[in-house]
Parts: structure tokens; C-alpha cells; sequence
């Protein structure tokens, strides 16, 4: 079935491009600078925005992120502010698919059927939990199938294929590649491991219908090229636009220029991939 | 498919939430275990190890004048506290490592509170010659500077965290995050019965010793089972593993003891089974304090040990189904228990254990004079000299007028 994410997917395809996943945190530096960011991110070209929901503790994630939620927090922000930001993100665009990319206490500590439900009234489409593994996900595969929200399940360079064709199955948003053996953040480069894992999950998430993004520690046009020319059919950003966002904290035209230029980059990537 | 008992689960909490690159090592670790578990050579070599270096069996000391002072039921003392290291962290670390060492893996990692757990493990990491990594908060490390030193003595390298509160919670973070990143060659080594599955099952079978012992030697002094088998409760390790081979003798109860800090309406405190509720949470389903958010809440005690918001997934299902009650007291009445034990019994027990002695001081009046109870002492108190000298120079509690009413203390 079709939804905005594989929707925005199939039109990338047809015009032989590949997507551009771009990162931030909900209320960071403030609420309404993430709203001013993602729609420079969209205006730059960014095809697809997932939204960190803060996490006091968030796992899979290194400094530079983890600094942002404990900022963020400390702030006050509640995951209900990170709803009413998708929403009035939506106002605008109806069509850029919005995920919120969050942890698995955050989506079920109040019930999860109530967070899903105040979810997609707030017209989110989907959902990246990346401690949530499909063993655990029978409750959340039932509410968001119910909802019509998507699923992004993760998959790791040392999956197993018979694991990876549960995910592919599963997922039904895209399947999210976390490139490395690490958390989230740059690296300064890549092993051969990563692109070996991209040609070999392409395959079979294909086979299932679905495409394959690849995400963490990508920082330069370079990275993402590399990714793409192993299968990626997207690639995804985050720290990298948290580092820019930090670096220009008390300079907004310098952060959305610098924001620009670094989207852009990877555009002219996506767009002409070979 | 997958039924219950393979991820782990204890009623509805349990399980395995963890990034997916950890799935095939938790996968792994699993079948090794299950492995090793019916592996007469395994065993045998872990029972030597817990004999000539660990120094099991422990005693089960039968505390007359502490008895005889609360008037109360018979209170024998499960002596933890005497093995090598000073608590029974030793007894999951040694399971461990050697698995580790099984496995092939040469790194081990490990969270630490106080350090108990992190010198735990950089012991029997020393003994299988694996590279050990400890990571700690870094308010910790600034106040345990002695267990810091000693785990280097041990040959471990101890990493401080700054992240989040800078505590035990934000240690297993960076544990977990270490462990992601060297998942090939490296073993985390959890200090208690939580965490993702088959972590609370293994941890919990590697304390269980405690709880067969108990069972025989009670069975030899008395004849019978005890009616009631207490013990301190942190993650949950040395609870779970006293109570475990009890949980089918339905006439026992299990009292698990946990942290009340300066008291439960403080909001400074460690009592996630009376104050938290259900979560997920490093790497399992469990009870949590936490805000209403969902936002994981620091916890608070005077004993590191117990100074965790969490709790093991099989303490969650053994409070939902009323095997196990879950009462907590405060550090002032676990102060006052750490000082009366030493007094009586000549035993200066670790201020987690403390909270348990603490239980049954408060409540032996509940209880009949012919009762039997055992009471368990998880480690001894030598690393928390320090800590409780300053408490009482801070004079937050009137122990030195209890003192002077006490008086029965020599004999
Ligand atoms: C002596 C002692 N007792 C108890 C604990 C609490 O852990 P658990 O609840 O896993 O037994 C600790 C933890 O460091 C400890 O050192």
C-alpha cells in the first residue's frame, strides 16, 4: 500500500534520483528555530525529514545528538511539542513525508496506542525506533498497520539475511541502514564493510518491494556518493545538520546558509548519482 | 517462532530492546549460554573457581544477638560478604568471563556504580587474562576514588562519563554505546539481573548459588525451609538470587528491599517498584521511575549499589503476581542498620546489605519468635567507611542518641 514515504520513493525512482533523509531535533535550539530548519531543509531539498524526539538516555546515539536532547530537555520540551511541530510543519506541506525518530520508552511509557492515535492526529506518517526490533514489535506492527502510519525497522552490517528479509517484509516505510558498527555521529571514513553490507541489503530489501536508506556518521558528499553508487536508495543526515545547527546557534542567516550550501551538496549527489 | 522463554520474558517484562547490531551478539550469547549451562566441564570448572578463589560455600551465620535484641523471630545472615571482593557481584563475573573467554572474545566491558561490579569484573578478568574496560559516571568516580584506583591495580582501564547524570544509569549507556561499536570482540559483562535477554536469566542462574545454599543450609540447622528469606534489591541480583530456588515453596516469603533514599515523597530515592512505573529501558520491559513523559528519572541513595532507576524484569513479574513484596526504607534507617550490625555482630555489612538488616530491625515485630528468617548480606561495608563517617559528621540523622539507648551491644 502506498503512503507518503514510499509515495515519495517511487517518484524518485521514476526520475532516477535518490532521497535525501535529513535529521533534526524537535525543539532544538528552540521550537521555533527547528521549524524555521526543516523548512530550509525542505526548501533546500531535502526529500524526506525525520524528527528526534528528545530521550533522556538515547543509546544508539553519540555526543553530538545526545548533547541536543539533554539541551532540549532541559528546556523544557515534551514529545506533545514535537507533535505540534510536525503539525504545523503539515500545514505547508502536505505531501514531505515527516517521521518522528524516537525511542521505544517515549512511544509506550503513557500506552502506546494512545501515542500513536495523538500521532497521526498530529499527521505524522511514520516512525524510526531504533531499540525497537521486530521480535518486540507486535503490539506496534498492530496499531500502526491499524493507523496507517509507516514503519522503518533498522538493520545493522551484521544482520543475517533470514533477519533482513523479516525487517524488509516489515517495514513499510523504508528500511533504515545504520552503516556502521557505532553509534550515531561523523565518522572521518568508512570501512569496506559498510559498502559491502549496502550492495548485499539492497538486494534483498529489493526483493521485498522496499528500499534501503543509509544513515550514521555520513558527512560529506563524498560519503553519500559512495553509498549510493553501493545501492543506497537514499541516504540519510543528521549530525552533520546538528553540528551546523550548533555551530550557528546565535546566527540564523549563517546557519540556514550553511545549512543550504551542505543540503545542496548531497542534492547534487542524490540527483545525479552516476 | 519464537515463544515466551526464548526472548526472555517474566510475564509480560523482559525481552530484548536493543539496537539491531547487538541482536546477533545478544543471539549468540544466548546459545553459548544454554550451551555451557548443561556443559559438565563448564560447570565444574566455574564450581572450582567459586571454591579455591571466590571461597564458596558461604556461611550462614545464625545472629543471636541481633536476635536476641529485636526480640523478634530467628535471624540467620547469608554471608556474601566474605567472599573474595567483598560481595557477590563475584559470582555473576566469574560465570561470565569465563563464557566470555569460551566465546572467544578478548575485551570485556562493564558498567560500575560504586565500583563493586567494576572490581567484580576486573577480577575475573585478570584470572581469564581478557582485557577489561570499566565505564563509570563521573560523580562517581569523584566519589570513589579508592575503587577507581583498585580497578586499575586489577589491570582495567576505567572510562568516566559525562553524559546525562553522570551516573551508573549514564554508565550503562556508554557500556551499551562501547558495545555497539566492538560487538565482534568484546563481551559487556551486566552487573545485574536487567538488560536484554539472556542477560536477567544468566545473571540470575549465576546468583541462584546463594539461594541452593541457603535452601541446604537452613534444611541442616532447622529441618525445614525458612519463612522468610529477605535481601537488598537493586538491579536485583542477590534478591533474585536468594529467592530463586524458593519461588515454588509458596509458604516462604520473598522480601525484596529496595532504596527509599531521604523517603519516597522526597522524589530522592531508588524505590522503582513502589514509585515507578512500567517502561523500556535499557535494553528491557521493566518498572522505571521516570516523568511523565517517559523521560528516565535520576535516581537517589545512599548506598551507589542501589542507586539505579531501574529494576531486573523478573522482580517486576514477581511484584505483579504477589510472589515477592517489595517494602523500601530510607538511608537513615540503613545508616542505623549498618551501624547496629557492626555493633552487635561484629559484622560491618555494605550499605546495600544494610537496607535489608534495616527491614527486619523495622519489622521484626511482624513477625513470630519462632519464625526463621534469612536475611541476605550482599557484600561488606569497608567501602562505605567513608561515606557513612560523613553522614554522620553531617549529622542528618540522631544516631548518637539511639546510640546510647541501644546498649546491649557486647557480650
Ligand atoms: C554489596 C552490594 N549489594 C547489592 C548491590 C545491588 O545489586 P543487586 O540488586 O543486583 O544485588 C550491589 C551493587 O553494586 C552491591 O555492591
Amino acid at each position: 500500500m502506498e503512503n507518503n514515504v514510499t509515495r515519495t520513493f517511487n517518484n524518485l525512482v521514476q526520475r532516477n534520483e535518490k532521497a535525501l533523509i535529513g535529521y533534526v531535533v524537535g525543539g532544538y535550539p528552540t521550537l521555533e528555530l527547528s521549524r524555521e530548519i526543516i523548512e530550509q531543509l525542505i526548501l533546500s531539498g531535502v526529500d524526506i525529514i525525520e524528527i528526534g524526539v528528545p530521550f533522556s538516555d538515547p543509546m544508539a546515539d553519540g555526543p553530538i545528538i545526545q548533547e541536543a536532547f539533554t539541551r532540549t530537555l532541559n528546556c523544557g520540551i515534551a514529545p506533545k511539542d514535537c507533535l505540534n511541530l510536525v503539525k504545523s510543519v503539515r500545514e505547508r506541506h502536505k505531501e514531505t513525508p515527516l517521521l518522528l525518530m524516537t525511542y521505544s520508552n517515549i512511544l509506550y511509557s503513557n500506552g502506546l496506542d494512545k501515542f500513536l492515535i495523538q500521532s497521526k492526529n498530529c499527521d505524522i506518517d511514520g516512525f524510526i525506533v531504533p531499540d525497537l526490533n521486530f521480535e518486540e514489535a507486535d503490539d506496534y506492527l498492530k496499531e500502526t498497520s491499524k493507523l496507517d502510519l509507516a514503519t522503518v525497522f533498522l538493520t545493522s552490517p551484521n544482520t543475517s539475511t533470514e533477519r533482513l528479509e523479516k525487517i524488509a517484509a516489515l517495514s513499510t516505510g523504508f528500511v533504515y541502514m545504520v552503516s556502521v558498527f557505532g553509534i550515531t555521529g561523523s565518522r572521518n571514513k568508512f570501512e569496506r564493510y559498510t559498502f559491502e553490507s549496502i550492495s548485499r541489503s539492497k538486494a534483498i530489501v529489493s526483493s521485498y518491494g522496499k528500499h534501503l536508506a543509509v544513515g550514521f556518521g555520513i558527512s560529506t558528499t563524498k560519503d553519500g556518493r559512495r553509498m549510493i553508487e553501493s545501492g543506497a536508495d537514499g541516504i540519510i543526515v543528521g549530525s552533520s545538520l546538528i553540528n551546523i545547527i550548533t555551530k550557528n546557534e546565535h546566527d540564523k542567516s549563517k546557519m540556514m546558509s550553511e545549512l543550504d550550501i551542505f543540503v545542496k551538496g548531497l542534492k547534487t549527489v542524490c540527483k545525479f548519482p552516476n | 517462532m519464537k515463544n515466551n522463554t526464548d526472548l526472555g520474558k517474566f510475564g509480560t517484562y523482559g525481552g530484548r530492546y536493543v539496537p539491531e547490531t547487538l541482536i546477533p551478539a545478544l543471539e549468540d550469547l544466548d546459545k553459548w549460554y544454554q550451551r555451557l549451562k548443561v556443559d559438565k566441564s563448564f560447570q565444574l570448572e566455574l564450581r572450582g573457581l567459586l571454591k579455591d578463589f571466590a571461597g564458596r560455600s558461604t556461611p550462614l551465620y545464625y545472629a543471636n544477638n541481633l536476635t536476641r535484641h529485636l526480640g523478634g523471630p530467628k535471624i540467620y545472615l547469608k554471608r556474601e560478604d566474605l567472599l573474595h571482593s567483598g560481595a557477590h557481584k563475584i559470582n555473576n563475573t566469574l560465570g561470565q568471563a569465563l563464557i566470555a573467554k569460551k566465546m572467544g572474545k578478548t575485551r570485556i566491558i562493564a558498567e560500575t556504580g560504586a565500583g563493586q561490579h567494576g572490581v567484580a569484573t576486573s577480577i575475573a578478568s585478570a584470572v581469564f587474562e581478557l582485557e577489561s574496560e570499566i565505564y563509570m559516571g563521573a560523580k562517581d568516580v569523584e566519589r570513589q576514588q579508592l575503587n577507581v584506583f583498585r580497578m586499575n591495580l586489577l589491570n582495567s582501564k576505567v572510562h568516566s562519563v559525562h553524559s546525562g547524570s553522570k551516573t551508573l544509569k549514564d554508565a550503562i549507556n556508554e557500556a551499551l554505546r562501547d558495545w555497539i561499536a566492538n560487538v565482534q570482540d568484546t563481551h559487556y559483562l551486566i552487573g545485574s539481573v536487567m538488560g536484554p535477554h539472556p542477560f536477567p536469566t544468566m545473571v540470575r542462574d549465576f546468583q541462584s548459588v546463594i539461594g541452593r545454599e541457603i535452601k541446604e543450609q537452613i534444611h541442616k540447622l532447622s529441618g525445614n525451609l525458612p519463612d522468610a528469606v529477605i535481601a537488598c534489591v537493586g538491579g536485583g541480583s542477590n534478591a533474585i538470587g536468594s529467592f530463586y530456588p524458593f519461588i515454588n515453596d509458596k509458604k516462604v516469603k520473598l522480601i525484596g528491599v529496595e532504596a527509599g533514599g531521604e523517603g519516597i515523597r522526597t522524589g530522592f530515592h531508588a524505590a522503582t517498584l513502589s514509585k515507578g512505573r512500567m517502561g523500556i529501558f535499557h535494553g528491557m520491559k521493566s518498572y522505571f521511575l521516570q516523568d511523565e513523559n517517559g523521560q528516565i528519572s535520576e535516581a537517589h541513595s545512599i548506598s551507589a549499589g542501589l542507586d539505579y532507576p531501574g529494576i531486573g524484569p523478573e522482580h517486576a513479574n514477581l511484584k505483579d503476581t504477589d510472589r515477592a513484596a517489595y517494602p523500601h526504607v530510607t538511608d537513615k534507617e540503613a545508616v542505623r542498620a549498618f551501624i547496629l550490625l557492626s555493633k552487635l555482630e561484629g559484622i560491618i555489612p555494605a550499605l546495600e546489605s544494610a537496607h535489608a538488616i534495616a527491614y527486619i530491625m523495622k519489622n521484626a515485630n511482624n513477625f513470630k519468635k519462632d519464625e526463621t528468617i534469612v536475611v541476605t548480606v550482599s557484600g561488606r561495608g569497608d567501602k562505605d567507611l567513608t561515606i557513612v563517617r560523613e553522614y554522620l559528621a553531617g549529622s542528618k540523622v540522631g544516631i548518637e542518641k539511639n546510640k546510647t539507648t541501644k546498649g546491649n551491644g557486647n557480650s
